[in-house]
C-alpha cells in the first residue's frame, strides 16, 4: 500500500494513471511560472505547483491535473489556475475520457489576489463547459492539504468526487472560520472535530462525494477507473435535485443549539446507526452506512 | 531591523572539467516549500555545468559555494544545467536533492 497523502503531485499521477503513459504540457522545463511571487520576494515553482497534461486509465486516453499542496498549499494563482483552464479547453477539442483533477489546494493563491480569484472562477465554467460537453470531470481529494476555498467549489462543481478518509472537503478552511466566528463557534486546533466536518467520512455519508476510499493509491486508481462512466446529467433537474437534498439536511437537525455535537447529531439525524461510533470505524465499515 | 535586504536572491556558479552527461529528459525532484527546494537538472550544451540558484534565504552565498563544490567532487558533470528554486533549505536537504536528482537523472535515460 502507499499513502496517496504522502505523495507528491507527480508520484501521484506516475502512480494513478496507467505507468509511464503521463505526458505533460507545459512541463517544469518550460519555465511557465508566476509573474507575482518573485516582485513579493517569494521563490516561485517551475510548474507553478500544478502538472497538467494526457495520460491514459485503464488504457483510455484521460486528461488529469495535480496540485502540488507542498508548493504554498496548493494555491490557485494566476498561471496555475490558467494551466487548469487550458487543460479543460482542450478536453473540449480532444474529447478524451474524462478529466481527472487531483485535487489539493486551499483555494485561491492570496498572494495573488485578483488575479487569482478570476483563475479559479475561470476554472469553474471551464469545468462547467466539459461537462455540458459530455465529458465527465472526477475529482480525487486525499491530500494533506484538503481541497478548500475555491477549489471547494470546483470539487463540487465536478461530476464525481473520490476522497479517502484523511482528504477534507469544505469552502472556508478551519483556521478561516475560527478567526471570522470565535473559537467557541470552531476550534481549529480540534482535529477530531475538523475532521467530523470536513472529512471524508463526514462528506461521504452526506452526500457530498461519491467514493470513499482507504489512503492508498491503488483505491483512488481503481475508483477514479469505477468513476469514468458514471457521469451526472448537468440539468436542471438534476440541480433541483441537489436543493432538495440541500434543503432536507438543513432541515434534519433539531432547530436552536441542540448542545451536542452537531456532525454527530446530523448523521444520526440522517438515518446513520450508531453515529458516534463514526470517527472510529474503519472505512469499510463507514462505506456501508450511506443512507442516501 | 536586518541590513539584509527584503526579496529573492539570485545566485550563479559554474563548473568545468566533469563527464559528459550525455543525452537525458530533464528531471526535476523536491517542491518548493519552508525548508525545501526543487532542483531541475537539464542537457545543456558546452563543456560545462552551470547552476542558477532562486533563494528566499538572503546572504548564505559562501554556504551555496560550499554545497556546490562538494556535489561537484561527488558528481563531476559536465553539458548540464541546474536550476534551483529554494525556499530556506538546509545544506544537508540541498545536496540530498542535488544527488536525487542526479539519481533521477540515470533512472530516466532512454
Amino acid at each position: 500500500m502507499i499513502s496517496y497523502a504522502e505523495c507528491s503531485a507527480r508520484e501521484r499521477l506516475a502512480l494513478l494513471l496507467d505507468a509511464g503513459s503521463f505526458h505533460e504540457w507545459l512541463p517544469p522545463s518550460e519555465r511557465v511560472m508566476s509573474p507575482h511571487l518573485a516582485q513579493l520576494g517569494v521563490p516561485s515553482a517551475f510548474d507553478d505547483g500544478v502538472a497538467v497534461g494526457r495520460a491514459t486509465l485503464d488504457g483510455r486516453e484521460v486528461f488529469a491535473a495535480a496540485q502540488e499542496g507542498a508548493f504554498m498549499g496548493g494555491g490557485v494563482g494566476e498561471v496555475h489556475g490558467a494551466k487548469l483552464v487550458g487543460l479543460l479547453q482542450r478536453a473540449l477539442r480532444d474529447r478524451p475520457a474524462a478529466v481527472l483533477l487531483l485535487a489539493e489546494s486551499g483555494g485561491v493563491r492570496l498572494h495573488e489576489a485578483n488575479a487569482g480569484l478570476i483563475a479559479v472562477s475561470e476554472v469553474m465554467r471551464a469545468v462547467l463547459d466539459v461537462r455540458a460537453a459530455g465529458i465527465p470531470v472526477i475529482v480525487l481529494i486525499g491530500g494533506a492539504n484538503g481541497c478548500f476555498g475555491g477549489m471547494g467549489i470546483v470539487a463540487r462543481c465536478a461530476d464525481h468526487i473520490v476522497m479517502s478518509d484523511v482528504g477534507r472537503l469544505a469552502m472556508s478552511g478551519p483556521e478561516v472560520i475560527e478567526a471570522s466566528h470565535g473559537v467557541d463557534e470552531f476550534d481549529s486546533r480540534d482535529r477530531a472535530l475538523v475532521w467530523r466536518t470536513t472529512g471524508g467520512k463526514h462528506r461521504w455519508l452526506t452526500g457530498d462525494c461519491d467514493a470513499l476510499v482507504e489512503d492508498d493509491v491503488a483505491e483512488f486508481r481503481a475508483a477514479a477507473i469505477a468513476a469514468l462512466d458514471r457521469q451526472q446529467p448537468l440539468t436542471q433537474a438534476a440541480l433541483e435535485q441537489e436543493h432538495s437534498l440541500l434543503t432536507q439536511r438543513l432541515h434534519a437537525l433539531p432547530d436552536g443549539d441542540a448542545g451536542g455535537d452537531e456532525a454527530t447529531l446530523l448523521w444520526g439525524a440522517l438515518g446513520i446507526a450508531g453515529a458516534e461510533n463514526v470517527p472510529d470505524l474503519p472505512v469499510e465499515a463507514v462505506r456501508a452506512l450511506r443512507t442516501l | 531591523m536586518s541590513d539584509v535586504p527584503a526579496g529573492l536572491e539570485t545566485l550563479d556558479f559554474s563548473f568545468s572539467g566533469g563527464r559528459p552527461a550525455g543525452a537525458f529528459a530533464p528531471v526535476l525532484v523536491g517542491v518548493v516549500g519552508s525548508g525545501n527546494l526543487e532542483v531541475m537538472l537539464e542537457p545543456a550544451g558546452g563543456d560545462g555545468c552551470a547552476v542558477r540558484v532562486e533563494t528566499s534565504a538572503r546572504g548564505f552565498g559562501p554556504i551555496w559555494q560550499a554545497v556546490m563544490n562538494d556535489f561537484h567532487a561527488r558528481h563531476p558533470l559536465a553539458g548540464v544545467r541546474i536550476s534551483i528554486n529554494d525556499m530556506g533549505a538546509t545544506p544537508a536537504v540541498v545536496s540530498l536533492r542535488l544527488d536525487q536528482a542526479v539519481a533521477e537523472i540515470d533512472g530516466g535515460r532512454p
